[in-house]
């Protein structure tokens, strides 16, 4: 390997800070994906990929993808729930990945929530 | 690079090796890959997490759940449902003790919430073997400034100015040791980095390396500038396999890049650093010593002056520091030492890495702002004393501390606040004692370890902790006489005074601090007979208590020395000719019989056990034709 120059330090170690992201624990956005025998049976599995395929292109690192149990409503699985930092969460059911990968652009890059998809907004209250 | 959503920090540090990672380690691929999540889910080996006592461990992140204890296992379930299901296992979670609700997140478990990392501002976050993972966390950035925008005076100034120390035990500031060297006229120059790291119980220098090598490099390139070195070696002893494998990992990758050898970074500095190994002896971590090991020479300590910031390694000026100096330094540099100096009290700066071990409930590797009281580590981080029993005292510096007893447990943790109770900094063990350890005994114990490292040169060292380990040992065999005290008092100074190298200065401290706050054990011990601590085998019983015996033979069956004679439904009895005082029967013993009881002192030499097992029943009975006759 050739040896580092100033220059090639610094970008080396901003190309080395993408791969880390996941542990210096700050995100603007979560994108909650259930995974529930229903969840995954109906598909969930491809819409976890779809996302993260979809973070991975958009270069963003304060998005995190993570999966959670049932959310309850087995019969509009996939579902997934998207959280942006200070906004209500928005609720998602009958994805597929085309549909995920279309929310990703408008809620996730856009900002506006895809309502075409959503079932709600918010979560439901806890006892 | 494809996206993950799931990082698993796995611990790999030395203590989580010898729990068996490894397994774990194949276990979670095996599974990742059987449920086809190798794409979402990432697997990263890092170096000590600090929590050891919950070893083998990990950490999932983005949420930052801990788990601890793993077991093979456990594995599948765990997979399935957490990473897969996204359903946190609570089983596997931390339990504070006494308690029964698991804390998921690492952040709200008291062992972490209280430390503030700076050394270890990568423990559990990188993979110690990329370069990269280091990068991303800013590595090398203090380098890199250093030597683009400082001159040396400057880097030393800001060293002297963020008032760091050296933490490898006697607290001389940094920068001045520097000045020093950098004034010198004599090249060419040396750092040493000194992780000869010795102290019973004591693994900070270990872990630092472990888990994260590159800062010890970039730390030690910045002292090297500072000073005007061209060269420097790492010693680290040679028990240390995996320390030195994931050093001489990371020196290769500095290489490599650039980072170290001809000409850094294209900025025209140069400089070289190779690891040597020490074969484990303790007068190695004495500087002088260190440096004849590093020649070849047999490891003995010289008299200082010449300080070897001025005659070091091959005659030349050489600067020894400690691991985690060394590994203080990039962030020292990167914030600015007027950051820095606000952490701590008045003289100590920064932060300090204790091992946390012993009678404590958390053991671990924990690093806390200097000032921070021993009781905020003992009852907070550390989670105080298993089965709530009596804190007693804490050991600092390790051989060469000492003992501070539990009335000064709101003492703020410094250097000279340590040295004032007795005891000092040293390289930061610290070993929690409880209600059942002796004084004597732990001052017989350091005694006979630095007794054993004495490399013998100097006659006070060599003579005078053989006189101190003959003395202790026949106290603690119950043999101990009058004058005893008052030799040890006489005998402990003049060691301390008249020894040529810290190892012999500091040997007779364990004592001393034992003396200074536990002489009543002492003088139990000779002129009683008796150990307090019911510690001291020479000097106890363990007696089966016939009012409380229900002839369960849980005891006798457990007896490895055939010392306990019985049968079902009779009292059993001790002989104590055959006894070997393992404590065994005590152990077994069910805490609702607790029948079972340690005797020292008069109770144990008056003790009168019947001749042979008699029924429990007819016992009863005895007493209680006893206790009529008592009330006619």
């Amino acid at each position: 390997m050739a040896k580092l120059t100033l220059d090639d330090l610094r970008k080396k170690r901003d190309e080395a800070q993408k791969g880390i992201y996941l542990r210096e624990g700050e995100f603007r956005g979560k994108i909650i994906v259930h995974m529930g025998t229903c969840g995954i049976a109906a598909g969930a599995r491809a819409i976890v990929a779809a996302f993260l395929d979809e973070v991975a292109k958009s270069g963003l690192n304060d998005i995190m993808v993570t999966t959670s149990g049932c959310a309850g409503l087995c019969s509009k699985e996939p579902m997934a729930t998207v959280e942006i930092l200070n906004s209500p969460p928005v609720r998602y059911g009958e994805l597929t990945p085309e549909k995920a990968r279309k929310i990703f652009k408008e809620h996730i890059l856009g900002g506006m929530a895809t309502v075409e998809y959503a079932l709600g907004i918010g979560s439901e209250r806890g006892a | 690079m494809a996206a993950k959503r799931v990082e698993l920090m796995l611990c790999t540090g030395t203590g989580c090796v010898a729990g068996g990672c490894f397994r774990i380690k194949k276990a979670l691929e095996e599974e990742i890959a059987r449920h086809g999540l190798q794409d979402e889910v990432s697997l990263v080996q890092t170096g000590c997490n600090g929590f050891c006592g919950q070893g083998p461990l990990m950490v999932v992140l983005p949420e930052q759940i801990f788990y601890g204890w793993l077991k093979p296992e456990e594995i599948p379930f765990l997979v399935q449902e957490h990473f897969l299901k996204g359903r946190p296992v609570k089983k596997l979670m931390f339990v504070p003790p006494e308690k029964k609700e698991p804390i998921p997140l690492l952040g709200d478990i008291p062992f972490f919430r209280k430390q503030m990392l700076l050394v270890l501002r990568n423990k559990g976050v990188i993979d110690p073997e990329k370069l990269d993972d280091y990068l991303a966390r800013d590595g090398y950035l203090a380098l890199e400034k250093v030597l683009t925008s400082m001159r040396p005076e400057e880097v030393i100034e800001e060293v002297i100015k963020s008032g760091l120390r050296g933490r490898g035990g006697a607290g001389f500031p940094t920068g001045v040791k520097w000045t020093v060297c950098r004034k010198e006229p004599k090249t060419p120059k040396y750092v040493i980095c000194n992780c000869d790291e010795g102290d019973p119980g004591a693994y900070m220098d270990r872990s630092v390396f472990e888990s994260d090598p590159h800062a010890v490099i970039e730390g030690q390139t910045i002292a090297a500038y500072a000073i005007g070195a061209a060269h420097g070696y790492i010693y680290v002893r040679s028990e240390y396999p995996l320390a030195i494998k994931r050093m001489q990992i990371a020196l290769d990758q500095a290489k490599e890049n650039g980072l170290l050898g001809e000409d850094i970074l294209g900025t025209g500095f140069s400089f070289d650093l190779e690891i040597r190994e020490g074969s484990g002896a303790f007068v190695c971590g004495e500087e002088t010593s260190l440096i004849h090991s590093i020649e070849g020479k047999s490891p003995e300590p010289r008299q200082r002056p010449p300080f070897p910031a001025q005659v070091g390694i091959w005659g030349c000026p050489t600067v020894i520091n400690n691991v985690e100096t060394l590994a203080s330094l990039p962030v020292i540099m990167l914030r600015g030492a007027d950051w820095y100096s606000q952490i701590g009290t008045a003289t100590s700066k920064g932060t300090k890495i204790f091992s946390l071990v012993g009678k404590i409930n958390n053991t671990g590797l924990i690093e806390v702002p200097m000032g921070i009281t021993l009781r905020e580590i003992i009852y907070e981080i550390g989670g105080g004393i298993p089965e709530n029993k009596q804190f007693k005292a804490v050991q600092t510096g390790g051989p060469s501390g000492g003992c501070i007893p539990s009335s000064h447990i709101d003492l703020p943790i410094d250097y000279e606040s340590l040295k004032e109770v007795g005891s000092m900094m040293g390289s930061g063990g610290m070993i929690v004692m409880d209600e059942d350890t002796c004084m004597v005994d732990v001052s017989k114990f350091f005694i006979q370890f630095t007794n054993d490292e004495s490399c013998g040169k100097c006659s006070v060292c060599r003579d005078g902790s053989d006189a101190l380990l003959e003395v202790l040992t026949r106290i603690t065999n119950g043999e101990g006489r009058e004058g005893d005290v008052e030799f040890l008092e006489e005998l402990a100074p003049a060691v301390k005074d008249a020894s040529m190298c810290g190892l012999g200065q500091t040997l007779p401290n364990p004592v001393l601090s034992t003396l200074r706050y536990f002489k009543d054990e002492y003088v139990a011990h000779i002129s009683e007979k008796k150990c307090p601590a019911k510690a001291c085998k020479a000097l106890i019983k363990y007696y089966i208590d016939p009012d409380k015996c229900p002839g369960c033979m849980l005891c006798l069956k457990n007896c490895p020395s055939g010392a306990i004679k019985g049968e079902s439904k009779h009292i059993h009895i001790i002989d104590q000719t055959v006894c070997t005082k393992c404590g065994e029967c005590l152990e077994v013993c069910p805490p609702k019989v607790s029948a079972v009881v340690k005797l020292s002192g008069r109770e144990a030499r008056e003790l009168k056990s019947l001749d042979a097992p008699i029924p429990a029943k007819e016992w009863k009975a005895r007493k209680a034709q006893e206790s009529r006759t008592v009330t006619k």
